[in-house]
């Protein structure tokens, strides 16, 4: 099997409306599937931080919404809470997506709501948002767009839109595939 | 995780034969047909066993779709050579929401007809088949053992269905 799986290519593209920390044209774009229940997750988060330190501005990293509610109970809320309050700024939301996994043991929606008003933004809001409305269609659309590009478990991780099937846990290796994907990268034309 | 290196399974059933018919338990006490759902596409999963940690993240993300399988009024059934009565902890465990067939007697009878049973192992292959409206087959998948082929396949196949094929004079009519 090759690192990088040619047939599971990210659907949709990475645009504006993702929620991204790096530039635009940085040279690598790592997208990862996540769910903040997740233990796997939960263990790839220090590892994305320190891919950021090691890539610096190289490295562009996108998250997108991929949670198994039905295995995680926490999952579906703890999504929405985290773009409830990416409403309010894209530092608030990178603020929530922090505070979720470094407490993925307390993950109850007074929890979430906690974490949100923290982070400047009402507990009402947070609550009202479980009951529908565009951060669950928002998480959703996340979802299917995982699907079909590939996304079978979490995390997933795509590097410049492909998925990426290789080992993660090993931030050495990691940032060395992401270094030649650096390396190897076309700035686009339009 | 490296695929496995075991015998392969038979050719599976190929696309554009009709699906065979056959009838499993899906509780203890409950049987299911696939003729039962004749007029609504059916997702066919075979997985080697319930709780194999790739069977179980396969499944589960199955589970978190069947709002997506509802929608092109497809009914999604898995199949392994588990008994009934381990199917339904393994679904109660999981909150599964969609049928666990058991192909326990004559052991593996189904998987095999369908070409997706692996004999040195006794269990059934990780195939997945895309069965029309009309009973025929319309897209199949042979997964290695130990690698969980999403649902992406299964959705474009779903999708490339002829209405006529989806059975779409009925659907939403059904959940």
């Amino acid at each position: 099997m090759t690192a990088v799986d040619a047939s599971s290519t990210l659907t949709p593209p990475v645009s504006d409306s993702d929620h991204a920390q790096g530039a635009g044209n940085a040279k690598v774009t790592l997208v990862e599937y996540g769910d903040y229940e997740c233990s796997y997750c939960g263990r790839a988060y220090p590892i994305v931080k320190q891919l950021q330190q090691a890539l610096g501005t190289q490295l562009r990293f996108v998250f997108r919404n991929f949670p198994l509610s039905q295995s995680h109970p926490h999952a579906l809320h703890a999504a929405i809470a985290a773009e409830t309050v990416g409403v309010k700024s894209e530092d608030a939301f990178w603020g929530m997506h922090d505070a979720l996994y470094e407490h993925q043991n307390a993950l109850d929606d007074e929890d979430l709501a906690r974490y949100a008003a923290a982070l400047g933004v009402p507990a009402s809001e947070v609550i009202n948002a479980f009951a529908g409305g565009s951060e669950v269609k928002r998480v959703r659309a996340d979802f299917r767009g995982g699907v079909r590009s590939g996304v079978n478990g979490t995390p997933t991780f795509f590097v410049n839109g492909e998925r990426y099937d290789g080992n993660w846990t090993d931030v050495e290796s990691f940032a060395s595939v992401l270094r030649s994907a650096a390396k190897s990268h076309r700035p686009r034309t339009s | 995780m490296a695929p496995t290196n075991h015998t392969k399974a038979r050719e599976l059933l190929a696309i554009g034969t009709e699906a065979p018919d056959f009838t499993l338990n899906s509780t203890p006490d409950q049987k299911v047909s696939l003729s039962d759902f004749r007029g609504r596409p059916v997702v066919l999963v075979f997985y080697p066993a319930d709780w194999s940690p790739v069977c179980g993240d396969q499944v589960a993300l199955y589970n978190e779709m069947l709002a997506e399988f509802t929608e092109s009024n497809a009914q999604l059934l898995g199949i392994s050579v588990d008994g009934a009565w381990c199917h339904l902890a393994f679904a109660k465990d999981r909150r599964l929401h969609f049928p666990l067939l058991a192909d326990f007697e004559p052991k593996g009878e189904v998987s095999r007809k369908y070409g997706a049973y692996h004999d040195d192992q006794g269990e059934s292959a990780r195939a997945l088949f895309v069965i029309d409206a009309n009973g025929i087959i319309r897209w199949n998948h042979l997964s290695p053992d130990g690698v969980n082929p999403g649902a992406d396949g299964i959705l474009r196949a779903l999708d490339a269905l002829t209405p006529e094929e989806r059975g779409s004079a009925t659907a939403g009519s059904t959940s």
